[in-house]
């Protein structure tokens, strides 16, 4: 584990992507005690302020301060994207281990299948599950779950079909292990590595179509502070301060980066042949 | 194969407007229309019908081209998402046509000067192209060049055949904010592919040979690279669709992916099923033209 975190912190990508999603972290966890003020306390005297010592990052359109409600709406974009990602990983890792370990006609069924729900843009069918359950945090979460659920299958399957085919493998069979190690001593470990790499790429993902839900007023409603809502909101109000458009947006544009970058690093750390 | 998608997809989307909770005789009579009326209007328009025939009979006269009537206008709703297809085609067009000529090449140089500063700043870009949603470069697009600038204007959309100058000065923003992504996924793509392609033996054997790295680059690299570019591009036709949803409604494209926020919004149950099949359809068709062509293009695939 510990050579494992020196490859990782070796490369580039994996060095700078841990730096931003621990950081992302310490806001999700810590954001909340330590925000300076109210997220949601309107001060009419105090609107479309510049930075200052106590607004750090300036005040938004009914003077609430950015800096706070950033530190605070972190839980509600960045967790809720990790959980959906999680959530659609495993509904995908499930349909696709079925389909590689059923094989035959049922597999092509399941391939075929997952092909056509993926002819749906994710962001459409999110929009359609939404308006199905009702525009909540919650029924956003689902939507995202189930629109990367077929992505998920189908990586999930070539990638358990490649394994099945190694020689290790064989070799286990050769050796005559059981069917129950084979899968979990040989097959798991090298099925999760390319699995948990595409999640966290994936997490950057979620958390763009949770804020474009959204922004599109599909998702968290206000005055909630999750990002997406706020560039949303910032749309009417933009011309007479860019603070309030300009830092929900870098918020959003770290979380993605760092967990793409995280990705990659992850990718070359698992992969000693790169 | 494309039969079996839209087959597919068909039941998606019957099965979701089925479970919506809209009463298509409560939306064209109101809410306080008395309850002969609707149970009238249910027989005429088949809604007392078990659903597997309500379905049958929607899809014989999806085959037959008739989508429906709309909730909301009361009109036919073919042949507007049709229009509204072409306006969208139009976007799509211009966005691939602009990410193949800045994609491309900045893959190209990225392999080639692997390591580099020319690589580290094209993948800096990348990063940063993939980073933000489309709703949010947007929005600053339109701070930027719009309210500060004012080089171009916020939103709307002008018809190419009423003022051409005009309605090319309207696309250049939506267009720009939909192939950001794009480009950057691309480029990313082309120059993983060149560099896998540049340590093959061939190309050391053509090296070895003395052609020019210029000519090898042309006559051996660039053929082989390419060529999963055409999937990726195809795959890409999924996102892009998004974009345009998203990319419509700020800018006020009267596209396909606008026409599709005011059904989802308004719950018209045949304009939604009518534009999300037309929208599958068109990723179905654009993933089997690919398919087809990367066939023909690579002697060594054959599809029977």
């Amino acid at each position: 584990m510990t050579e494992f975190m020196k490859r990782l912190l070796k490369t580039p990508q994996g060095a700078i992507g841990i730096l931003l999603v621990g950081l992302v972290m310490l806001v999700v966890v810590f954001g909340p005690m330590v925000a300076p003020h109210d997220p949601e306390a309107l001060s009419p005297l105090s609107r479309y302020k510049g930075p200052s010592l106590s607004y750090w990052l300036g005040t938004d359109q009914y003077g609430r301060d950015i800096f706070s409600r950033l530190l605070i709406g972190a839980r509600a974009t960045v967790v809720m994207a990790v959980l959906a990602t999680i959530a659609g990983t495993l509904i995908g890792a499930l349909i696709g281990t079925a389909s590689a370990f059923l094989g035959g006609r049922a597999d092509e069924l399941i391939m075929r299948t997952i092909d056509a729900v993926m002819s749906i843009p994710s962001l459409l069918f999110a929009l359609l599950v939404v308006n199905l359950l009702g525009s909540s945090t919650i029924n956003a979460l689902i939507a995202v779950a189930i629109a990367f659920a077929p992505g998920m299958a189908r990586i999930t399957r070539s990638v358990a079909l490649s394994v099945r085919k190694q020689d290790y493998v064989n070799a286990a069979i050769a050796r005559g292990e059981s069917s129950a190690y084979i899968i979990r001593r040989e097959m798991l470990p090298n099925v999760v590595a390319p699995i948990i790499v595409e999640m966290t790429i994936r997490v950057s993902f979620a958390v763009m179509l949770f804020a474009t839900l959204s922004f599109l007023g599909l998702g968290a409603q206000p005055p909630a502070a999750e990002w997406g809502l706020m560039v949303s909101e910032a749309r009417r109000y933009m011309h007479l301060s860019a603070g309030i458009l300009i830092w929900p947006s870098v918020a959003i544009a770290i979380v993605a980066v760092g967990f793409n970058l995280l990705g990659d690093g992850l990718r070359d750390a698992l992969n000693p042949r790169t | 194969m494309i039969v079996y998608t839209l087959f597919v997809v068909s039941l998606i989307v019957f099965a979701i407007t089925q479970i919506l909770p809209a009463d298509a005789a409560v939306m064209m009579l109101g809410e306080n229309a008395t309850k002969e009326a609707l149970d009238a209007l249910r027989q005429t328009m088949g809604l007392d019908a078990p659903v597997w025939q309500q379905y049958a009979t929607w899809l014989w006269h999806v085959l037959q081209g008739n989508l429906g009537t709309s909730l909301r206008t009361g009109q036919p709703v073919g042949p507007a998402m049709f229009e509204a297809l072409g306006r969208s085609l139009l976007l799509a067009v211009f966005s691939i046509g602009l990410m193949l000529i800045l994609a491309v090449p900045l893959g190209i140089i990225a392999a080639i000067r692997r390591g580099k500063v020319a690589d580290i700043v094209v993948s800096l870009v990348s990063y940063a192209g993939v980073a933000l949603p489309e709703f949010v470069t947007a929005t600053i697009a339109v701070l930027i060049f719009a309210d500060w600038m004012k080089w171009l204007p916020p939103t709307g959309y002008v018809p190419l055949t009423e003022n051409f100058v005009d309605g090319i000065v309207h696309l250049v923003l939506p267009v720009c904010v939909i192939s950001i992504i794009l480009i950057a996924h691309v480029s990313r793509m082309v120059r993983s592919e060149l560099v896998d392609v540049l340590h093959t033996d061939y190309i050391r054997a053509a090296r070895l040979k003395g052609i020019s790295s210029g000519q090898v680059l042309r006559r051996h690299a660039l053929r082989n690279a390419l060529l999963p570019t055409i999937t990726i591009v195809a795959l890409d036709v999924g996102y892009l669709l998004g974009g345009v949803i998203v990319v419509e409604e700020i800018f006020a494209i009267p596209g396909i992916g606008r026409q599709l926020i005011v059904a989802i919004q308004a719950r018209d149950l045949p304009a939604i099923q009518a534009g999300v099949l037309i929208m599958a359809a068109t990723y179905s068709i654009v993933n089997f033209i690919a398919d087809i062509l990367y066939a023909w293009l690579d002697k060594r695939i054959q599809y029977d």
